[in-house]
């Protein structure tokens, strides 16, 4: 530690959340670490397990219900197609600043390096299977060994 | 501020990036990589020199962009630059340090 001044080294995600903002949220910061030469790993757990299941993954919603951020009464949010028009929206706007949509964005973190894990506890809870998952995925595993695959100086670990 | 790179004054920022393109030439580009403890391939040119002629577009560099050039994909890019690859690259090429998230 002494050494590099408290140098991030490796960052450890988890992603909890399958809200598009939350996804986009864990995939910047993951992509964001390897362009900076930061090794970084995703573990997906809960409904973050969304963000990596083969036919939920390019089905994901911007939150329009329970978000003050998005200024929108909460009756409204929870119109129908409301949350489609938010996420559509949000979509364009992501694509002017080059941002790529789930599937592309996973094929970046693969190709740059980041490893991703599903937590086996949800996994078998949504009762998934390895088929289900996104191919990029290295393996189901449990908390134990994630927090072994955690283990080194300066590493970081965030929960989102 | 200026560093003697490849036995020649250069001006650099804070970074070690150059701010004067006119003063980029092979040779420099050569010792910033050998710094960075990298020896350059064929490869490595072809995407340092579709890096500048990006930069003369003035077109914003990301990772994204890279990696549909034609020119390299994403995996080749990080095992050719394997440490910081479009911060490395930029810095071998001369050109400013893009400020892309993605």
């Amino acid at each position: 530690m002494n050494e590099d001044k408290g140098a991030i080294k490796k960052i450890m995600i988890i992603l909890s959340k399958g809200s598009l903002e939350n996804v986009y949220a864990a995939f910047v910061l993951a992509n964001g670490a390897r362009m900076e030469g930061i090794a970084a790993e995703i573990f997906f757990t809960f409904f973050g397990l969304e963000a990596i299941h083969k036919k939920k993954l390019e089905h994901l919603h911007v939150a329009t219900v329970g978000n003050p951020a998005m200024h929108m009464p909460t009756m409204l949010g929870g119109l129908p197609g409301m949350e489609a028009l938010a996420s559509n929206m949000m979509k364009k706007e992501m694509e002017k600043i080059d941002m790529p949509e789930i599937p592309e964005f996973l094929d970046i973190l693969t190709a740059s390096g980041v490893k991703m894990w599903a937590c086996k506890l949800a996994v078998d809870m949504f009762h998934y299977t390895r088929d289900d998952l996104y191919e990029g995925v290295e393996a189901i595993i449990t908390v134990g060994d994630f927090y072994k695959e955690s283990a080194g100086e300066g590493v970081h670990m965030l929960f989102i | 501020m200026e560093k003697v790179i490849a036995g020649k004054p250069i001006t650099v920022n804070e970074e070690g990036y150059l701010t004067n393109f006119n003063q980029w030439d092979e040779k420099v580009g050569e010792a910033i990589a050998a710094e960075n403890h990298l020896s350059l391939t064929p490869r490595h040119w072809d995407v340092i020199k579709y890096l500048q002629n990006e930069q003369k577009n003035q077109v914003a560099l990301s990772i994204r962009r890279v990696g549909k050039s034609g020119v390299v994909d994403i995996k080749e890019l990080y095992s050719l630059f394997p440490n910081a690859p479009l911060k490395t690259a930029t810095k071998i090429a001369g050109i400013p340090k893009p400020a892309s998230c993605i």
